[in-house]
């Protein structure tokens, strides 16, 4: 029976009760960890709860850009992200986990284009300059080389990197979004998120850029294939969930030309920018011959004077 | 006594009763009063001498490089941006780093245009990067502060040339390197004192990271800068 007394807000009631026994609970508070998941902000909280990470990306799925693609928020949208945020994706490059979608798990539905273009700048720079390095290492016992920067090598190593980093994803979300629209049980990555995987993924070149200085040859090709593999999974890692539904043909040969197009890029850049002596392929090399044969010509110079 | 009779009646009923008395003037002087020769001054700099002009804007460019050399918070670079002085460093790195040769057979020095574009281009990326993550700067501020915090590498620039007169060899590479990285250094916390304050605080790094590997590439471009012979 409904009586006056059940019309009136009983639930204002009990929350002003829960309020006075405890005054200092917030109510509408961001900051406290129990409420973190269930408001609609835009801060991700790192904890390793899986459920709670869920929740909060799906919460976070409403968050698209604004605005149309001539209006500087629509670019704005894609840099929204915090110094923890862009550390966390490297670390999480860095040590792929097997399990661990990158995508899913790190990228979160917030891809930004920070991280792949700040990490594509750096790895043209630390290539060019590491391989700079890496020949006047070698030429300095030579006593006719005379340093000189290779200065050129910028723009064809900028070139190269943004070509790959941008072209391929491009290639990838083309194919997997026209096998998506093929047979239905796909699920695709947006093109945002395949530029942000592949940006975060080659990140490990730079300090495997930076030890390819020393001069050491097994050295380098060890440091290429940890290189290779640990990016390499982070890669097949993030899109083999997205083939496996495909037929095997197809996802075998989908996960093996994205594996040879990285090891491509990576054995192209130990062969262009830390050319050993003995490999005389272009015009730069035409001093590069090793010390041994120099010194000999030398000598057979003195003799023949 | 009055106001209250006068709260009590309806709003603005007693403004028909008012009629404008004829002793409050109503006529006055309604021209501009043209100003004398000496307050045109003020506004208009048209009829200065041109050497004047020059002095002005280099005194203010002068007093951005003192600002700069030591960087505390102030806000003159900010408030007062302009972009001549950023130019003038520019042109000067960009010759120094020719060595002189104009058709040497080596074609790995950096070209003139080369570091003209990595330096204006790298600024403009920088001041953008930094506004699409939220900065507060402006754009031609932004490029004011990161064109003016070449002084120290251009210093350093002088600095080597000289060393380099001197010889080639590993004391001056030594030397060269001590130079570049404390005026390389020096250029990224004099930027930074300056740009940090207007982006938001968990971006702080985000924004720094790029205007560091913008002034280590010109400190590389600095250090193996090599003579022909």
């Amino acid at each position: 029976m409904a009586s006056p007394d059940d019309l009136k807000f009983q639930e204002f009631e009990e929350a002003t009760d829960l309020l006075s026994s405890n005054p200092g609970a917030s109510t509408l508070s961001v900051s406290s960890p129990g409420a973190a998941a269930s408001s609609g902000d835009v801060r991700v909280d790192l904890s390793d709860e899986e459920d709670n990470q869920e929740e909060s990306s799906e919460l976070l799925g409403g968050e698209k850009q604004t605005g149309g693609f001539w209006t500087f928020e629509y670019y704005q949208s894609f840099f929204n992200v915090d110094t923890m945020q862009v550390l966390d994706r490297i670390k999480g490059s860095v040590m792929p986990l097997p399990g661990r979608n990158f995508v899913k798990h790190h990228i979160r539905n917030n891809p930004d284009l920070y991280g792949p273009f700040w990490i594509c700048v750096t790895l043209v720079f630390s290539v060019a300059i590491s391989g700079d390095l890496f020949t006047f290492l070698n030429e300095m016992g030579d006593p006719g080389f005379h340093y000189r920067p290779q200065f050129n090598k910028v723009s064809i190593a900028a070139v190269t990197v943004f070509l790959y980093a941008w072209l391929v994803p491009l290639g990838v979300w083309g194919f997997l979004t026209w096998r998506q629209s093929v047979e239905r049980h796909i699920s695709g990555y947006t093109f945002l998120e395949t530029v942000c995987v592949y940006g975060y993924s080659l990140f490990i070149y730079i300090p495997a850029s930076i030890l390819w200085t020393i001069p050491i040859n097994w050295l380098e090709w060890l440091l290429i294939i940890i290189a290779l593999v640990i990016s390499g999974s982070v890669l097949v890692m993030t899109f083999w969930p997205a083939v496996r539904d495909d037929t095997r043909l197809t996802a075998f040969a989908t996960m093996a030309v994205i594996v040879s197009l990285h090891a491509l890029l990576a054995v192209g850049f130990k062969l262009y920018f830390f050319k050993t002596p003995t490999y005389t392929g272009s015009s730069h090399s035409g001093q590069q011959t090793s010390p041994a044969t120099n010194h000999t010509t030398l000598a057979a110079e003195k003799v023949s004077t | 006594m009055a106001e209250v009779e006068e709260s009590s009646k309806p709003l603005f009923a007693g403004l028909s009763d008012i009629s404008i008395s004829e002793d409050i003037p109503v006529e006055g002087d309604i021209s501009v009063p043209v100003g004398s020769q000496n307050s045109d001054n003020d506004f208009s700099t048209l009829d200065e001498p041109v050497k004047d002009t020059i002095l002005r804007d280099l005194r203010a460019v002068g007093q951005k490089f003192v600002h700069v050399m030591y960087p505390k918070k102030s806000s003159a670079l900010l408030r007062d941006w302009d972009l001549w002085g950023p130019l003038l460093l520019c042109v000067t790195l960009a010759l120094m780093l020719q060595g002189g040769s104009a058709d040497s057979e080596e074609d790995g020095r950096p070209q003139f245009a080369e570091v003209f574009v990595i330096i204006w281009f790298g600024s403009v990326i920088i001041t953008l990067n930094s506004k699409l993550l939220g900065g507060t700067i402006s754009f031609f501020q932004s490029l004011c502060v990161l064109g003016y915090c070449i002084l120290p590498l251009t210093v350093a620039m002088i600095v080597c040339r000289i060393v380099l007169l001197g010889g080639s060899g590993l004391v001056s590479f030594v030397v060269r390197l001590i130079v570049v990285t404390a005026s390389f250094s020096w250029s990224t916390f004099a930027s930074t004192a300056f740009l940090a304050d207007s982006q938001p605080p968990n971006r702080k790094a985000l924004v720094v990271y790029p205007v560091f590997l913008f002034y280590f590439v010109i400190g590389w471009m600095i250090l193996t800068f090599s003579p022909s012979h």
